[in-house]
């Protein structure tokens, strides 16, 4: 499903931040991504948004090469993936349910299909009843939730969550990987970046670990 | 910073239809419509936009409908005063008062031969007598004039240049042309006048042309700014659409709207402060236009026009927000 080989990634300011990093996700597979402070974990994450382009080494994503994809097409290859973010990048005056809409409409979806997936992935995250307020009227664990909710409304093949539970007391943290769990079960890929030590031992999932920049262990 | 978060409703189990497909939903036409539907909600949203901001939009909207307003005032202007003009171009004389010595035999045949010209459309020969006949009665001196031993009025030949000639060198030509005739003392075009006021309309008619380009520019670089602050103001909307896979145009469309409403309202509020300036000026310029025996008819926009108008004020501001959206929404990119 996602593939890294020798993938290196070069700022002109801090130099390599990311080298000779290869690794295999096998589809339905959950991974943690983790490492010290500035390892280079958002930035394996921006690559495969397409965020910012691997210096050298390919990435394929569902048997694309990330490298050959133009950048009026990375849209498309976006709507693969759903993305879930530490400060949940919420919009703060739209509703819940526009905010998971969101990639729905983008993708061009009618108006009755958009209201029942919406429906059902907020029924999913136990946020159904949240529909009509804003974001910042719900807790920090109910964001976390509408973000996860809008990055799986599309039923992507492939979740990249960063720091997902960086916000959250463990409580929280272990229902959301629970819903990971969930997702996985039904053949979604899933990475996440994390450094929640006691979270990723809990879990009998991967671990890949960066090191200044290097892949020390998958 | 720890969230504490009641949790009531536990995950519920995922239906194994609820995931793999990554494909739109539906067929062909049901994407049309969304795609269509989306563009509709965008024009009402971004109108939507406008009055949620009273103050900012009324401000540009005011620059932008002043701005169309002068240039499209000082069209109408132009085309009143050019209307004015064409009333006058059908008396356009030229009188030629012939020298001292040539007798009205002479002058009669030199009259002949001004008809032959194909640019004169009408000759007449005034004598000396009849001069004075006229002069007499037009003067009020009738008895002093009798006193005179000799009648010191010219023979006059007024000819009448074909309307063709109106407004152009030609005409001009003709009348350098009578000057440097031997028999003629000198020449005079009763209606000169007529030709400096249409070469000053013509004037103001390239300069409202001038205006209106400038001004247009004006209308374009305006609106264009306003998408700008609008696209600052909306920047973390547009990052995040853009990282669940939005395109450059799915993001551009609803500034363009915006960008289109702002034009068209201008365009909308210009015809009317124009209208209405034009409506005091009317009065006091239909008591002069008296003078003219009522040939003159005051103008206001025609249908035409004010379509003319809504589109290239709708035009510019489009443009201007496209490319300022061209430019920006592609240099905006997450992180
Ligand atoms: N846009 C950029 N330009 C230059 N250097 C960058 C840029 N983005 C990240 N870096 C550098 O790359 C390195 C890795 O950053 P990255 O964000 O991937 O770390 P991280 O593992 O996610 O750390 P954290 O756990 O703190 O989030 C850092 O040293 C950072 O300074
Ligand atoms: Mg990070």
């Amino acid at each position: 499903m996602l593939k890294f080989e020798n993938v290196y990634k070069r700022y002109t300011e801090t130099g390599d931040v990311l080298k000779n990093v290869s690794f295999h996700l096998r589809q339905g597979e959950i991974a943690f991504l983790t490492g010290h402070s500035g390892a280079g974990k958002s930035t394996v994450l921006k690559l495969i948004a397409l965020m910012e382009r691997a210096t050298r080494g390919d990435i394929v994503l569902d048997g694309q090469k990330l490298s050959a994809i133009k950048e009026r097409h990375v849209p498309y290859i976006r709507r693969k993936m759903g993305f879930i973010y530490q400060d949940y990048k919420l919009l703060p005056d739209r509703t819940v349910f526009d905010n998971v809409a969101l990639p729905l409409v983008i993708a061009g979806y009618g108006h009755q299909e958009v209201s029942r997936r919406v429906r059902a992935a907020l029924d999913k995250v136990g946020l159904l009843s949240k529909e009509k307020k804003f974001p910042l009227a719900l807790s920090g664990g109910e964001q976390q939730r509408v973000g996860i909710a809008r990055a799986v409304v599309n039923k992507p093949p492939m979740i990249i969550a960063d720091e997902p539970t960086g916000n959250l007391d463990p409580e929280l943290s272990a229902e959301i990987m629970a819903l990971f769990e969930q997702f996985q079960k039904v053949g979604v890929t899933i990475l996440i970046a994390s450094h929640d030590i006691s979270l990723i031992q809990k879990m009998n999932h991967r671990v890949l670990r960066l090191d200044h920049g290097q892949l020390v262990a998958s | 910073m720890k969230q504490i978060d009641k949790y009531p409703h536990k995950p519920k189990p995922i239906k194994p239809d609820m995931q793999q497909n990554t494909k739109a939903g539906g067929g062909f036409t049901d994407h049309l419509k969304a795609y269509r539907d989306q563009h509709a909600q965008s024009l009402f949203s971004s109108l939507g936009r406008l009055f949620s901001t009273p103050f900012t939009s009324t401000m540009t909207i005011g620059v932008l409908a002043l701005a169309i307003a002068l240039a499209s005032g000082f069209y109408l202007v132009v085309i009143n005063l050019q209307q004015l003009t064409t009333g006058l171009e059908a008396s356009n004389q030229i009188s030629l008062f012939l020298r001292d010595e040539i007798s009205e035999a002479h002058a009669n045949k030199y009259a002949d031969n001004i008809r032959k010209n194909p640019n004169v459309r009408n000759v007449k020969v005034i004598t000396k007598k009849q001069a004075m006949a006229e002069f007499k009665g037009f003067s009020g001196f009738g008895d002093a004039i009798d006193v005179l031993e000799k009648n010191p009025l010219p023979i006059v030949i007024e000819v009448l240049p074909k309307d063709s000639l109106v407004g152009k060198g030609a005409l001009t030509k003709l009348f350098e042309d009578f000057k440097k005739s031997t028999e003629v003392d000198f020449a005079q075009m009763d209606m000169a006048w007529v030709e400096r006021l249409q070469s000053i309309v013509s004037t103001a008619r390239l300069g409202a042309l001038l205006l209106a380009v400038l001004l247009g520019l004006a209308v374009f670089f305006i609106a264009g700014n306003t998408i700008r602050l609008e696209i600052h103001n909306r920047r973390q909307e547009i990052i995040i659409a853009k990282l669940v896979g939005a395109t450059n145009s799915f993001i551009q469309r609803p500034f363009l709207y915006t960008g289109f409403w702002i034009g068209f309202l201008s365009g909308v509020s210009a015809w009317f402060i124009v209208t209405f300036i034009m409506l005091i000026l009317r009065q006091s310029v239909e008591n002069l236009s008296g003078l003219y025996a009522g040939a003159f008819h005051f103008l206001f926009f025609s249908y035409g026009e004010t379509v003319i108008l809504l589109a290239i004020s709708s035009t510019l501001a489009v443009f201007g927000s496209w490319l300022v959206l061209y430019i920006q929404v592609k240099q905006l990119r997450p992180e």
